[in-house]
C-alpha cells in the first residue's frame, strides 16, 4: 500500500473555552512531514484531528479525494503511535501486536508470518511472549511501530513517541521510521520538538504557531526559509 | 464529494439507554400502578400538609447532621489509614469498614443499644466513674450515633480510596519541598478529599433519608417521624397508596433537588496509574502516633457494636440452626438472590459506565448527550431514596394483574435488590472505568477494538479486581436485605435476614443472634475473597 | 456474567415451580405462623390428613400487610382464605367487601368475651400485658394507673401503634380505661417510655438484652420462657383495670373458587386439630377445645380479670383520630 495525500480543507476547531484553532494544509502521499511549533501551536491536536480522535467544527478532512466526516479513527486509513499508553499492559508482545491485524485476535498463518515479520523488521524477534513491563522504553515503542506496520494503513502518524529516549537511541528509532517510510512509501507525519530529527528524517516539514500551520515545504526549502514569521524565532537562529 | 463510512449510534450508547430506561421503568412503573389501584386525591388538608412540613424538616435535618458528622469522621481517619500504608492490620481495618452497611440494620441497632444504650458498656463505665447517670441515646442524639457508624465507614473506606489514587510522585516532591503535615493536607489531600466529597456525601445523605429501622428504633417516639417512616406507614397501616406515591415523590424529588445542587460542585476524582500498591509516603513517621490515636478510635467505635454482634452470636445453638431444613433453605434462596442482585447490579453499572465512557470521549458532547449523562449520573443515587416498600408495592399488583405474582416474585426481588446495590457498585467501579478509559481509549478507537472485544481483551483484564469487589458488595448488601424479601413473602421464599426476624419474631432471639452473626460472617468473606484478586495491571 | 446472570435466575424461578395440583386450599397468614417453629406446618399435615386436600400457606410479613395484600389483590386474590388478622382490624376487613359470611357453626368457639362477628372466626386470643424483669424490678406496677403515673427512671420499651398491632393493642387499652383523658395519661406515661420502635421484634430484643426491664408484650410471654428456656425470670404485670385482648381471627374471600373446602378449614379450626397447636407454637390462648390439658407453665400466667375490647366498628371509625391525639400527646 503507498500513502495517501492529506488535505485539511479550512478546518476550524476550537477546545471548550480555548482560542479558536484554523487548519488548511496538504500532505503530499507519500511524504514525511516533521510537524514543529512551540508548545500550544496545535501539533497534537491537528493529528489528533487527522487520525479522529477529535471532530472539527467546520471544515473537511480529505484522504485521497474522500472525505473522512465523521468516520471513526479505527476506520479511516490511517494509523498513529502515541507518546505513551500505546500498549495493553496486561497483554505480551505478540498479542498486542497482533490486534493490529485483528480486534478479534483471529489469526490465519499469513497473518503470523506478517507479525512474525514486523517484529525482525523492528528489532523485537524473540521477545513475542513478552509483557511490555519486561521490556525497555525503546523496545516499547519499537512493539507499537510494528503494530503500526501490520495494520498497514497509508498514513502513519506520530506523536512525540521517541520523546523520552536518549539522543542514540532517538537516532536508531527515526532511522527505523525513515526505512519504513521508503521502503513502503506510506505518508508520515511526526509531531517533534526537535528540529534537528525533522532534518534527520523527514522529507517535509510543516511550521505551526497559534493554532495554524504557518508553513508546510521541503525540509531545506523550510529551513533555510527566511519568510516564515515566527519560524526564526522559534528556532532561536 | 465522496465519504467515507459514518457511525451509526455506538452499541455503549445504546446499552446505556436501555440500562436507564430500565432503571426508570423499574422505578416509575410501581408508583404509577399503586395510583391505579385507589386513583382517589391523596388528602391535601392544611393540618397535613403541616404534618408533611414537620416530617419533612426533621428528616433534612436529621439527613443533613448524620452526613456532616460522618464525612468530618471519616476525613481525619482516612487520611490516617492512607498515610499508614503498611501497619499489619490495616487490610483488615479496611475490610471491616465495609461491613456495616451490608448488615441488617436491625442486628446494627441492637449492637448499637448493647454498646451506647442505657444498659449498654460506655453507660455502665460513665456510671462507674460517678460521673453521670445512665447515658440516654433516644432521640436525634441516637440517629446521629447509628448513621454515623453505618456511614463514617462508608465514607472512609470511599476517600482511602481517592487518597491512594494520589500518585507517587505527588509524595516525592512532597518530601522534596519538606511538606508538614498541614502541606500536605493543603496541598496534595485536600483537593483530593473535595472532588471526592460531594459524591460521597451525596451517597451517605441519601442512605440517611432512607433510613427506616434506626430512625424508629434509636429515635425514641414519634417526634423522630421522617418521610420514609410516613410512606411505610401510609402504604401498611393506613393503605392509602396515592398518599405513599406523593410522599414518595416528595422524598425522590428533594433529593433530586439536592443532587442537581450538589452535583455542580461535583468533578470527577481523577484517577491516575501507578494505583495497585499504596505509596509509602513521606509523612508517615512524623504523623505515626496521631494516626494511630486516630485509627484506634475509628476503629472502637466501629468495632465496638460489631464485638457485641459477635459475642451475642457467638453463644447461639449453632447445632440446632444447622439442624433445619429451613436455614439451609433460606441459605440456598438468600445466595442465589445475592448472585443474581450482585450479576444484575454489574451488568446495569457497567451498561451505564460505558455509556457514559463513550460520551465522555467527544471532549464537546452534544447537550442531549449531557443531559443523557446526567441522568445516568443521578439514576445511579436517587434509586436510594425510592422506598422499596413502595417499589415492591406497586410491582406486586403489576405482577397479580398479569398473574405472574408467585413465579415473578423472586426475581423482582432480585431486581430490588439489584437497583439497591447499583450506587455502590458505581462508585466502587467508576474511578476504575475512567482511568482505565483515560489510559486505553485512544489505543482501543485506533485499533478498533470496541463492545464485546473490548470488553473480553481490556476491560474485563484490567477491571476485574474492581469488578469483583463491586460485585462482592452488592451481594454482601443483598444477602443482608431484608426489606424487598419482606413484602412478597411466602411460605417457600424465605431468606436469611427474613428468617432472622422470624426467629426475633417468635421469642428466638438467641438463634436470631446466630444468624446474624453468620450474615456478617458471610459477608466479610465475600469481600475478602474479592480482595484476594490480583489487583489489574494498570499500563506501563 | 451474563451466563451467571441467566443460570441465577433460572435457578430463581426453580425455587418457586408450582406444586402437584391436587385440590387445592389456599390461606395467606402472617409469616411467623407458617415458620418452621409455628403452628402452620403442624396444622398442614393435620388438614391435610382429614381431607383429599392440599393447604398452601402463604406468608406475607404481618397481619397488616396480609390484609393489604387482600386489597392489592381485590377480587382476582387467589386466596380462599384469610388467617391471623386480629379483631382491631375485622371492620376495616368487611369493609371492603370482599369476605363473605363464614356460615360455619361456631359453638366449639370459646372467648372470654362473646364473638357475634359473622364474617370472621376467632382461632385464638391473648391479653396485652406489661411484661417486666423479675431480676431488675422488684415491684412491678400493680396498675395501669400505676404504670402511668410511675418512676420514670423505670423505663419501658413499647411499639408503635402507627405500624403495630401491640402498639395499636396499648393505644386501644389506654383509651378503653381512660376515654377522653387518654391523651394526659399518654403524656404522663411517655416519661416511662424508653423508646417506641416499629414492631414487637425490636422492643422485646431490647427488653431480654436487658436495655428495659419493662416492654409491651402479651400475658402469654412468661410461658415461652418458662416452657422452652425454664426460667421465670420474665413475668406479666397483673392489672385490676382489665387487660386489652386482641383475639385472632380468620374469614372466606368471595372470590374463593372453592368455598366448601374453605368452610371445611374453619370449621376444622375450631377443633383440636388445630387448637392442639396453638398454645406452644403460636403462644397464645386457644379458642377452642383441645385435646390435652395445657402445659403448667399456662396455668402460672396471669389471667385477667377483665377483658377490654372496644367494638370493631368503634376502632374502625376513631383509629386515626386517636393516634393524632397520640402523637400530640407524646410529641409535646
Amino acid at each position: 500500500m503507498t500513502g495517501a495525500a492529506i488535505h485539511l480543507d479550512d478546518v476550524n476547531f476550537a477546545y471548550p473555552g480555548g482560542d479558536p484553532l484554523h487548519f488548511s494544509t496538504t500532505f503530499e502521499a507519500g511524504s514525511f512531514t516533521g510537524l514543529i511549533g512551540p508548545s500550544g501551536s496545535g501539533k497534537t491536536t491537528l493529528i489528533n484531528l487527522i487520525a479522529g480522535f477529535e471532530e472539527p467544527a467546520s471544515g473537511h478532512i480529505i484522504f485521497d479525494g474522500v472525505d473522512a466526516g465523521v468516520t471513526e479513527p479505527a476506520d479511516r486509513p490511517v494509523t498513529m503511535v502515541f507518546q505513551d499508553n500505546n500498549l495493553f499492559a496486561h497483554l505480551d508482545v505478540f498479542t498486542n501486536i497482533a490486534l493490529g491485524v485483528s480486534a478479534s485476535l483471529d489469526l490465519s498463518g499469513d497473518d503470523k508470518a506478517r507479525i512474525t515479520t514486523s517484529m525482525e523488521e523492528t528489532g523485537l524477534s524473540g521477545l513475542g511472549k513478552r509483557l511490555p513491563r519486561e521490556l525497555s522504553g525503546g523496545q516499547r515503542q519499537r512493539v507499537a511501530i510494528a503494530r503500526a506496520l501490520v495494520r498497514d494503513r497509508p498514513v502513519l502518524l506520530l506523536d512525540e513517541p521517541f520523546a523520552a529516549l536518549g539522543p542514540a537511541l532517538r537516532r536508531d528509532m527515526l532511522r527505523l521510521v525513515s526505512n519504513i517510510h521508503k521502503q513502503r512509501a506510506m505518508t508520515v507525519i511526526l509531531v517533534s520538538h526537535d528540529p534537528a530529527d525533522v532534518k534527520f528524517a523527514a522529507t517535509h516539514a510543516a511550521f505551526m504557531d497559534a493554532g495554524r500551520v504557518i508553513a508546510n515545504r521541503p525540509v531545506d526549502a523550510l529551513f533555510s526559509a527566511s519568510d516564515i514569521p515566527g519560524l526564526q524565532g522559534y528556532l532561536g537562529t | 464529494m465522496q465519504r467515507l463510512r459514518t457511525s451509526g449510534p455506538k452499541p455503549a450508547v445504546l446499552a446505556g439507554a436501555v440500562a436507564l430506561g430500565c432503571i426508570g421503568l423499574a422505578v416509575v412503573t410501581p408508583m404509577l400502578a399503586l395510583v391505579a389501584v385507589a386513583p382517589a386525591m391523596p388528602d391535601l388538608s392544611a393540618d397535613y400538609l403541616g404534618f408533611v412540613w414537620s416530617i419533612t424538616k426533621f428528616t433534612l435535618l436529621q439527613a443533613g447532621l448524620s452526613t456532616a458528622l460522618s464525612v468530618l469522621a471519616a476525613i481525619p481517619l482516612a487520611r490516617a489509614l492512607a498515610r499508614q500504608a503498611t501497619f499489619p492490620g490495616r487490610r483488615i481495618v479496611l475490610r471491616l469498614l465495609a461491613l456495616p452497611l451490608a448488615l441488617p440494620a436491625l442486628v446494627v441497632v441492637l449492637g448499637l443499644i448493647e454498646v451506647w444504650g442505657r444498659q449498654g458498656w460506655i453507660s455502665t463505665i460513665v456510671q462507674a466513674t460517678g460521673l453521670a447517670g445512665p447515658l440516654n441515646i433516644y432521640g436525634l442524639s441516637g440517629i446521629l450515633i447509628a448513621h454515623v457508624f453505618f456511614n463514617m465507614a462508608l465514607a472512609a473506606r470511599l476517600l482511602v480510596a481517592s487518597l491512594e489514587q494520589i500518585p507517587p510522585e505527588n509524595w516525592r516532591l512532597a518530601a522534596q519541598l519538606s511538606f508538614t503535615s498541614r502541606h500536605v493536607f493543603r496541598h496534595i489531600e485536600w483537593p483530593v478529599i473535595r472532588s471526592a466529597l460531594p459524591g460521597i456525601a451525596s451517597l451517605v445523605f441519601m442512605l440517611c433519608i432512607a433510613s427506616f429501622a434506626v430512625v424508629l428504633v434509636l429515635g425514641g417516639g414519634p417526634k423522630a417521624t421522617t418521610l420514609e417512616v410516613a410512606i411505610y406507614q401510609s402504604l401498611r397501616f393506613d393503605f392509602d397508596p396515592p398518599r405513599a406515591v406523593l410522599l414518595a415523590a416528595l422524598q425522590l424529588a428533594l433529593c433530586a433537588g439536592l443532587f442537581v445542587l450538589g452535583g455542580r460542585m461535583a468533578t470527577d476524582i481523577a484517577v491516575m496509574s501507578g494505583v495497585g500498591k499504596p505509596a509509602r509516603r513521606p509523612d508517615r513517621f512524623a504523623s505515626r502516633r496521631t494516626d494511630a490515636l486516630v485509627i484506634a478510635a475509628g476503629l472502637a467505635f466501629l468495632a465496638l457494636p460489631m464485638l457485641a454482634i459477635f459475642l451475642s452470636g457467638v453463644m447461639a445453638p449453632f447445632s440446632v440452626i444447622v439442624s433445619q431444613s429451613v436455614f439451609w433453605q433460606a441459605l440456598t434462596t438468600s445466595l442465589v438472590l445475592a448472585l443474581t442482585a450482585a450479576s444484575l447490579a454489574l451488568v446495569m453499572a457497567w451498561s451505564l459506565l460505558a455509556a457514559q465512557r463513550t460520551i465522555m470521549r467527544r471532549r464537546t458532547p452534544s447537550r442531549a448527550a449531557s443531559a443523557f449523562m446526567s441522568c445516568m449520573q443521578a439514576s445511579g443515587s436517587l434509586i436510594l431514596v425510592v422506598p422499596p416498600v413502595v417499589i415492591g408495592a406497586g410491582w406486586f399488583v403489576v405482577l397479580h394483574r398479569t398473574g405472574l405474582a408467585n413465579s415473578a416474585a423472586p426475581v423482582i426481588v432480585a431486581i430490588v435488590n439489584a437497583l439497591m446495590a447499583l450506587p455502590f457498585a458505581l462508585r466502587i467501579l467508576r474511578p476504575a472505568v475512567v482511568g482505565q478509559a483515560q489510559i486505553h481509549d485512544r489505543l482501543c478507537a485506533s485499533l478498533g477494538l470496541s463492545g464485546l472485544q473490548r470488553w473480553r481483551l481490556v476491560d474485563l483484564p484490567v477491571l476485574a479486581r474492581s469488578f469483583a469487589l463491586a460485585f462482592a458488595f452488592a451481594a454482601a448488601l443483598s444477602i443482608g436485605d431484608l426489606g424487598a424479601a419482606a413484602l412478597f413473602g411466602s411460605a417457600d421464599f424465605v431468606t436469611l435476614p427474613l428468617l432472622l426476624l422470624q426467629k426475633m419474631g417468635s421469642y428466638r432471639s438467641v438463634e436470631a443472634a446466630g444468624i446474624a452473626l453468620l450474615l456478617a460472617g458471610f459477608c466479610l468473606f465475600l469481600i475478602w475473597l474479592a480482595e484476594r484478586l490480583k489487583p489489574g495491571e494498570q499500563n506501563s | 456474567m451474563l451466563r451467571l446472570l441467566t443460570l441465577c435466575l433460572a435457578a430463581l424461578l426453580a425455587l418457586v415451580l408450582p406444586a402437584s395440583a391436587k385440590d387445592k386450599l389456599t390461606v395467606y397468614t402472617y409469616d411467623s405462623f407458617v415458620s418452621d417453629w409455628g403452628p402452620g406446618p403442624k396444622i398442614k399435615t393435620a388438614f391435610e390428613a382429614t381431607c383429599e386436600c392440599e393447604l398452601e400457606w402463604v406468608a406475607v410479613a404481618d397481619a397488616v400487610a396480609t390484609l393489604n395484600r387482600i386489597k392489592l389483590e381485590g377480587a382476582g386474590s387467589k386466596a380462599d382464605i384469610l388467617l391471623g388478622i386480629d379483631s382491631s382490624l375485622t371492620a376495616e376487613a368487611s369493609a371492603t367487601g370482599l369476605f363473605e359470611e363464614h356460615g360455619i357453626k361456631t359453638e366449639n368457639v370459646n372467648l372470654p368475651v362473646d364473638w357475634t362477628d359473622k364474617t370472621f372466626v376467632p382461632y385464638d386470643y391473648g391479653h396485652f400485658a406489661i411484661i417486666y424483669d423479675s431480676e431488675k424490678i422488684k415491684t412491678p406496677p400493680a396498675s395501669l394507673d400505676d404504670l402511668v403515673n410511675g418512676d420514670p427512671d423505670q423505663k419501658i420499651v413499647i411499639q408503635d401503634p402507627r405500624t403495630s398491632s401491640p402498639g395499636l393493642g396499648l393505644l386501644l387499652w389506654i383509651k378503653a380505661v381512660y376515654g377522653d383523658k387518654a391523651g394526659e395519661a399518654w403524656t404522663k406515661l411517655s416519661n416511662r417510655v424508653l423508646t417506641v420502635t416499629p414492631g414487637w421484634s425490636e422492643a422485646y430484643g431490647m427488653f431480654t438484652t436487658g436495655e428495659a426491664p419493662m416492654v409491651l408484650s402479651y400475658t402469654t410471654s412468661p410461658a415461652y420462657h418458662m416452657v422452652a428456656e425454664s426460667t421465670d425470670r420474665y413475668r406479666a404485670a397483673s392489672f385490676p383495670e382489665g387487660h386489652y385482648m386482641q383475639i385472632e381471627v380468620a374469614g372466606i374471600l368471595k372470590s374463593s373458587q372453592n368455598k366448601p373446602l374453605a368452610r371445611r378449614f374453619l370449621d376444622f379450626m375450631t377443633g383440636p386439630g388445630f387448637q392442639d397447636h396453638i398454645p406452644t407454637n403460636n403462644w397464645m390462648w386457644p379458642a377452642g377445645k383441645t385435646s390435652d390439658a395445657l402445659p403448667d407453665a399456662f396455668d402460672k400466667l396471669v389471667k385477667p380479670a377483665k377483658s377490654l375490647l372496644l367494638s370493631a366498628d368503634e376502632v374502625n371509625a376513631n383509629r386515626k383520630a386517636w393516634i393524632d391525639e397520640w402523637l400530640k400527646a407524646t410529641t409535646r
